[in-house]
């Protein structure tokens, strides 16, 4: 057996987008272990729950995670609403799919921009941003807001949008598609990019499961799980395909991604053609009292928010559980025996969100 | 075998103008739902002190006291939340972020408006 040596990774590495510590235990040049340690980007939100009216405490809900903002804003709101037993118009229902499916977009583009980044095709990096720049130019036309759209409230949603604006948006989906599909083919069918992303990081379909695995890096082995499907919100009424794909290594992970991107253009389409008109909120009175766990799929998976009420304007106790950590301990699974070169791709593959992930 | 799928979107890109502005010297792209920071028409504003209470960063402070409003511009997450529940709408939010600063300071408006006198009770008749 040769000398075991430890390599620190992170938090400060040129790829990571956010900070997380990994220790490499390697042989030679083989990774065999891997400690993670997290807890640098700690903010303290859910203590906040105590010290804000559960209504303000939305915009704050909203502001855990800069990619997905907008559907961790929503689950808190459908939370505190069925705690509440408020029924929302079926119209923000409608709309909340769409901004959630955008943000969906916003996310993945984003991540095939770093992970190109990551495996060093810094033009593909641009090419995705480019196209990303796009769906946060529609959010801010809807919205106000480009990253934090602060467009859900409890009780409905705090805009509409008009139907004349919605045509305009399947209109130009057509495009955006058509940009999207010439970006993807590089990811999909550039074999310099397969060669790079084949049989790297592989995780089993077993593993993934037992070890919590979900959203993407799941689905990239071969997991179908796609809480869409579960119904909440108006998904119950649209068709969502589950996007999977069996060999679970980067390339997978990478092509699940590349492919649910269609998938929330068809979600848009859909949810445009069944929204009815109607108010888009309703009014609020009293208080949460009781407990709830909602659950909603965010881009990288499965999130959870635990909300507890004692029937005054503050919240006793809230608790979010986001995607990135369950995904920790299937990464390091990916980890145990790949080559100290894969460690960013890999790293990457999993789409880690270290600010969601500390709260 | 596909080799250089990348080289069309690249070629053409080359051909393009860029699709980045150069801000500040350039403003950047806004559109009338824009959050960029929050404005007060101080001849309006009653110093009810709602927005100090809807801030969820607690960025504004009302002095009734001394009629004063301050923002904290770094503070403000600019959420629109005082804009929303303003009961008197003196509040507005402009499509323009605030401009840069180099150290924290506060903003503070003087108040302006002046509660107009109650008209005198006519006698009521015996």
């Amino acid at each position: 057996m040769s000398k075991q040596i430890i390599v620190p990774f992170g938090p400060q590495h040129p790829i990571l987008p956010e900070p997380i510590h990994l220790d490499l235990v390697l042989e030679d040049e083989r990774v065999v272990d891997v400690i993670p340690s997290i807890g640098y980007i700690h903010r303290g939100f859910e203590k906040l729950v105590e010290k804000r009216e559960f209504t303000e405490y939305t915009y704050i809900a909203e502001r855990t995670c800069g990619i997905c903002s907008f559907i961790h804003g929503a689950t808190y709101c459908q939370g505190i609403e069925q705690i509440m037993n408020i029924e929302v118009p079926e119209r923000a229902e409608y709309l909340r799919v769409i901004w959630s499916e955008f943000s969906r977009l916003h996310s993945h583009l984003l991540w095939l921009g770093c992970f190109a980044d990551s495996f060093g095709f810094e033009n593909l990096f641009m090419g995705a941003w480019k196209t990303r720049e796009r769906v946060l130019d529609f959010m801010e036309e809807t919205t106000g807001g480009r990253v934090i759209q602060g467009a859900s409230k409890i009780g409905g949603v705090r805009r509409d949008i008009s139907s004349g604006k919605l045509d305009q948006m399947v209109k130009d989906l057509d495009s955006l598609d058509h940009e999207m599909k010439e970006l993807t083919t590089v990811f999909l069918h550039d074999d310099s990019i397969r060669h790079r992303l084949r049989n790297v990081g592989i995780i089993s379909r077993e593993d993934a499961y037992h070890l919590g695995a979900v959203g993407p890096t799941a689905r990239g082995s071969g997991v179908a799980i796609d809480l869409r499907k579960s119904g909440y919100g108006a998904y119950d009424r649209l068709n969502v395909p589950v996007v999977t794909d069996s060999c679970g290594d980067c390339y997978s992970r990478c092509a699940v991604r590349a492919k649910e991107l269609f998938t929330s253009t068809d979600l848009i389409r859909q949810a445009v053609t069944k929204i009815p008109d109607g108010p888009v909120d309703v009014k609020v009175t009293g208080a949460p009292d009781g407990e709830y766990f909602m659950r909603a799929e965010q881009p990288r998976g499965e999130l959870v928010h635990y909300l507890k009420g004692n029937g005054t304007k503050f919240l006793v106790r809230s608790r979010i559980r986001t995607p990135t950590l369950t995904n920790i301990p299937p990464l390091i699974k990916m980890l145990q025996g790949c080559e100290l070169a894969d460690v960013p791709v890999i790293v990457l593959s999993i789409d880690p969100c270290i600010s969601c992930t500390e709260r | 075998m596909a080799f250089f799928e990348m080289v069309k979107t690249a070629l053409r890109t080359v051909l393009q103008k860029p699709v980045t502005i150069l801000y500040p010297a350039q403003a950047a792209k806004k559109t009338p739902l824009s959050r960029g920071h929050v404005t007060i028409d101080e001849s309006r504003c009653i110093s009810c002190g709602t927005c100090q209470r809807k801030c969820p960063a607690q960025a504004i402070v009302i002095s009734k006291e001394a009629k004063t409003w301050q923002i904290d511009r770094l503070r403000c997450v600019v959420c629109n939340s005082c804009v929303d529940t303003c009961p008197v709408k003196c509040l507005f939010m402009d499509t323009q972020y605030s401009s840069p600063v180099t150290a924290r300071s506060v903003e503070i408006v003087v108040i302006t408006y002046v509660k107009p006198a109650k008209p005198e009770k006519k006698d009521e008749p015996t």
